[in-house]
Formats: structure tokens, sequence, C-alpha cells
């Protein structure tokens, strides 16, 4: 018998470290050893943030690049990493540190930003809280993800595969376990780093509509 | 005063929903808020909204106001200016007076809370009594922290250090400290005096008081009279832009009890306007918010030309009603504006006047700036987020690890 969806929201403190860089370089030291929840925070608060609207790439790093310290190209590089791929922050926080270092060693940037422009390293604490809803069913499950905050889908979606190292989203590994396997994988297909969090509730609902054998 | 349950039509039952869940959690704790003015200025206005709200979600907060003579608060007053980075002459004996009154409200009060919540220097020496009564203490930072001089700040992070936690606005504001460091933004209240909706006729009314022209277009910078907020940059900015365009300018604003310095501002600033009928300096008495909104909604461009800001809670106000904002990219302002997006950023008396001039001219381009502003502030700078971001870090004194399940 499987338990039955309790949905989850997630709430976050944001702390600011005391650590700031004018350089690529700085920026590269910093990235090596700030803790693993301000990497998660620079990679992920925009699109926790729905900020997707707005004309910015979708990380902090990018962002800083591209517009402060003037790299269009490495900019783009940070900015279309293809974070889905990584299963933890460790791997990505290589990944991106990878990316800089080569483009240090190849280019030999020495670029210092004006003063007030300097990347601000923070992290978040996280908060989990329970909500009211809870699903039995494949079509319950539908019923609640039309109604539930964007906070809670991003919870289940992005923060509890990447930040609580689990394999996989919580809906998919929950409809695995109730035998859903076909819609498990098609949704654990679905890439929440390019589409706006209204725009995945849709996608997720068609997707377990299809899907899902009734 | 609005209850809680009235913010569900602006920002959804969810949001409050979560308030009530979080309150819960926190249980039948105290916190007192202490800081030193009861009106005038950002801190007691957030604080005035604040806590009958978290009174009515079910939290024990409540808040106690430590009195100085005028002595104090002029040494007060050069700290928060030495903060700002202006060189300030400040004595060994200034800073001993300064530690006398804290150190005689720290006999004075009782301090009964379970959280210690300070807010901004004037009571920071407070902090000497954890070593008797334990509990948690907080220390809340309101001012532009990004280039202080270095005595000062020296001076005062023996104190700041021995809190649990210190919070700023804006994440420059940060520094290398022993304790960790939070970044809540301030808010305002969009059920307030100050920003709700007000009928055609109240507006007009408060131009007709004022005798502003309502045909024309009218700049507006609504601020207390302070050489940081520079006013008199505003007028420079003005008048190369009166040259083309025949428009109207208010500068308007109060004084906090703890701003001994605002009426020499005051005086200058009408010297400098005196010969032009079209610049209208107003000295606001307290409690003039709906004479504040009232000039915000008239506006047809609203700045905060400011030196320097703690957060420049008048932007968020400005953008709440959908205004065009133009503003100096310090402190907490690039937190609310995305240059050329939700507003303009701007770093000279020119270009503050060539920004004016263009959405004078560009009435569709201005509404556009106005309308994203709007969205932004709503999604970041509500009341309900401040609520929240407050109760999380309440909650956080007692939870170390960086994903705490509730």
């Amino acid at each position: 018998m499987v338990e039955p969806f309790q949905f989850k929201t997630s709430l976050r403190l944001i702390q600011l470290l005391g650590i700031k860089a004018k350089t690529l370089q700085e920026l590269l030291d910093n990235i090596k050893i700030v803790p693993t929840s301000s990497i998660y925070y620079h990679t992920h608060r925009l699109l926790y943030q729905q900020f997707l609207l707005y004309p910015e790439p979708p990380n902090d790093f990018a962002y800083w690049i591209s517009q402060s310290l003037n790299i269009k190209d490495l900019g783009e590089a940070v900015a279309s990493i293809n974070i889905i791929h990584f299963r933890n922050i460790e791997t990505l926080r290589k990944q991106l540190i990878k990316i800089i270092s080569d483009y240090i060693v190849a280019e030999k940037p020495n670029g210092i930003v004006l003063e007030g422009q300097e990347f601000h390293f923070m992290k978040c604490q996280t908060f989990i809280l329970p909500t009211a809803f809870k699903a039995s069913s494949v079509d319950e499950l539908c019923e609640v993800l039309k109604r539930i905050s964007l906070p809670s889908l991003y919870f289940h979606f992005i923060e509890s595969r990447l930040r609580l190292n689990n394999s996989e989203n919580d809906f998919s590994r929950w409809l695995f376990d109730l035998g859903e396997k076909k819609v498990a994988i098609e949704i654990a297909r679905l890439d929440p780093y390019t589409i706006t969090l209204e725009g995945l509730r849709h996608k997720l609902i068609a997707t377990i509509k299809k899907y899902a054998s009734h | 005063m609005p209850a809680i349950k009235d913010y569900i039509p602006i920002v959804g039952q969810d949001t409050i929903d979560e308030l009530y869940l979080l309150t819960e959690k926190f249980g039948n704790r105290i916190v007192q808020n202490i800081n030193s003015t009861s009106v005038g200025g950002g801190v007691a206005e957030i604080l005035m909204r604040m806590i009958p709200l978290l009174k009515d979600l079910g939290a024990d907060v409540r808040w106690d106001v430590i009195k100085g003579d005028e002595k104090f608060f002029n040494i007060t007053k050069k700290i928060h200016n030495a903060l700002h980075g202006v060189t300030v002459e400040l004595t060994e004996q200034d800073l001993e007076y300064f530690l006398f009154i804290n150190e005689l409200k720290r006999k004075e009060i009782n301090f009964y809370g379970d959280i210690i919540f300070i807010h901004d220097p004037q009571p920071v020496a407070l902090i000497n009594t954890k070593n008797e009564i334990g509990k948690k203490w907080i220390w809340r930072c309101h001012i532009d922290f990004t280039e202080p001089q270095s005595y000062i700040i020296q001076f005062l992070e023996s104190y700041i250090n021995k809190y649990d936690r210190a919070v700023f606005s804006a994440p420059s504001f940060a520094r290398k400290l022993n304790i960790p460091q939070v970044l809540i933004s301030p808010s305002i209240d969009p059920l307030s005096d100050k920003n709700k909706e007000l009928p055609d006729d109240v507006i007009s009314k408060v131009l007709e008081q004022f005798s502003i022209d309502k045909s024309r277009p009218l700049i507006t910078q609504i601020s207390r009279f302070d050489y940081l907020k520079d006013p008199l940059g505003v007028i420079k900015a003005y008048n190369k832009v009166k040259q083309y365009i025949d428009c109207q300018l208010v500068l308007a604003g109060g004084g906090a009890t703890d701003d001994p310095e605002g009426m020499e501002v005051l005086k200058e600033v009408k010297n400098a306007a005196a010969d032009n009928p079209d610049i209208h300096i107003i000295f606001l008495p307290p409690a003039s918010d709906i004479e504040i909104n009232a000039l915000q909604r008239a506006s047809t461009v609203v700045l905060q030309k400011s030196l320097k800001e703690g957060f420049g809670l008048t932007v968020a106000e400005a953008l709440w009603k959908a205004k065009p904002v133009i503003a100096s990219a310090v402190g907490g302002i690039p937190l609310q504006i995305t240059h050329k997006y939700s507003g303009i950023l701007t770093y000279s008396i020119d270009g503050t006047a060539y920004y004016l001039k263009q959405l004078l001219n560009e009435p569709e381009y201005a509404k556009k700036l106005g309308e994203n502003g709007r969205r932004h502030i709503k999604n970041n700078f509500l009341i309900t987020r401040h609520i929240r971001d407050y109760l999380l870090l309440f909650l956080s004194l007692f939870y170390e690890e960086d994903v705490v399940y509730l």
C-alpha cells in the first residue's frame, strides 16, 4: 500500500556570507569554498522567485559575468549549464569551476567591476512545511496540482531532487511506487529550467492525463 | 488597522495560510522590539504596521522605545552619517556619552522577551545585557552600510558581534562578521493610508491645498529634508528640464524626532527654490500619509535622487502606484528597480535630467515602466513577505541546519 502524497512547501531565509568578488578569478576562488547552499541559492534564486519573465539569464553567476564583467560568451556558457542533468549541487559546482577555470586559462581576463557592482555571495536556509493537501490517486494528484502554490510545485519538482539528493522529483517517485511507471518516466523528462513554474504546472497535468492508466 | 485576512485579495490565501503555519511553529515565545523613536522615519513606520498583523496571526510581538536627550540624538545622527560614509567629527566624548545613555537605558528596561530585537545603532549597546540574562538577540540595521567610516564600524562591530544574528536590507551591506547575517528587505503596506487606493476628489483636494496645477506634468520627490536625499540636486535637475518642458516640482517630506539637522536643510532648499513658483517645497507634519499618497498618485514621474539610502521605501511606494520612477543606484534601490525595465537608475544630476525629459516626452514608455514596477513590488516588497521573513528569522534562531523540516 502506497502512502498518500503529502504536499509540502518550502520557504527560504537568505543569509549574507560577507564574501564578495570583483574579478572573475575572485568569483572562481569563492565558488570553490562557499557552502553548498550558496551554490544552490545562486543557481536557483531567480527560478524560485519566478523571475523568468524578466530579461535576465537564469542564474546569478551568469548574470554577473555578462552584465558586470561584460564577458558575454562566458556568461552565456554559464547560463546554459544543463542543470537538470546534475544529480546534486556538488557536481554542479564542479561544472561551474571547470567552465570558469578553462576560460581563465584560455583568455586570461583581467577585468575588475566598478565599485558597487561586486558579486555578493549569499546562501539560504530552507524551511519545509506540510500543506493541507494530500493525494491518494492519480486523479487526486491532478486535481491538487491545479491548486497548489508555485513554491510547493517548486519544492517537489526541483528542490527535493537536487537539494535533498533524491534521485528523482517527488511526483515521479510516488507515481513509480503507485505502479504508474510510464507517466513517472515522462514526468522525469520535463526540464523545469527552461519554463516558468506556471508553465510547468500545465505540462505536468497534461503529461499525467496523457500517460496515466485510467 | 487592517486585519491579516484583508490581505488575501492582494496576495492570495496560500500566502496567508503559510503565515499562520509559521506562527504556530514559533509557538508562544515573546519577541521584544526596541528602537529609539516611536514616530517618523521608516523604522517606526514599519513596526507600527507589522506588530498588529503579527499579533493578529497569533504571535506575541511587542515594542519598546528608548528615549534619549537632544545630545544623544545629535550624536546618533553623527553616527548615522558616519555609517553612510560622510566625514563627521565624532569625538571620544561623544561615543562615551552614547554608551552612557545605552547603559542607563539598559538598567531601566525590563527585558521580558525571549527574543530581543534591536533596531539600528542607537540602542546597539543594550547587548551588554546578554551576558546577564542570555536569550536570543537580533540586531536589525536599516542603514546603508556600504562605505562606512572605518572607526565607527569598528566601534559598532564590537557590539554587533555579540548578537545571535545581524539583519541587513541589501547584499552590499554585508560585512565580515562572526555571526550569521540575514538579508531582509523592508516592505510597504498596500492597505496603509500612504499606499491604499484614493478617490480622485481626495487627490484633487490635496493638489488644491498645495496650489499645484493639475493640468501640467508634476515631478515629485518625497523624502525627509536631509543632505543625503540630495534635494538641492533634484532642484538642479529640474531646472535643466524646465528649460524645455513646462513642468512643476514638488519636494515634500517630514522630519523624524531623531533628526535635528532637518530644519537646516529645509531652509537651504527653500532658498534654492525661492524665485520659482513652480517649485513647491512642502514640509509635512507627522500623519500626512494621505497627502503623500495623493502627491505620489498625482505625479507624472517620481524621483528618489538619494546620495545614500537604507532601502528607499519611497521607491516601492511610488512603484506600487504604478508610477515611473527615476532613482539613484544606491542602497536597496537596485533591488527595486531593474534599469529600463521597472524604472530608471541614475548616477548624476545630468542623467536624472536626461531621463526626466525622456519619460515626460514618452508617456507610453513611462507607463510600461510603472506597470512592471508595480508587479515587482507585489511579488517581493509587500508587508506579507516581510512578516514571513521575520517569522523565519525568529525560527532560524532555534535551527542551525540549512534544511529545516517544520
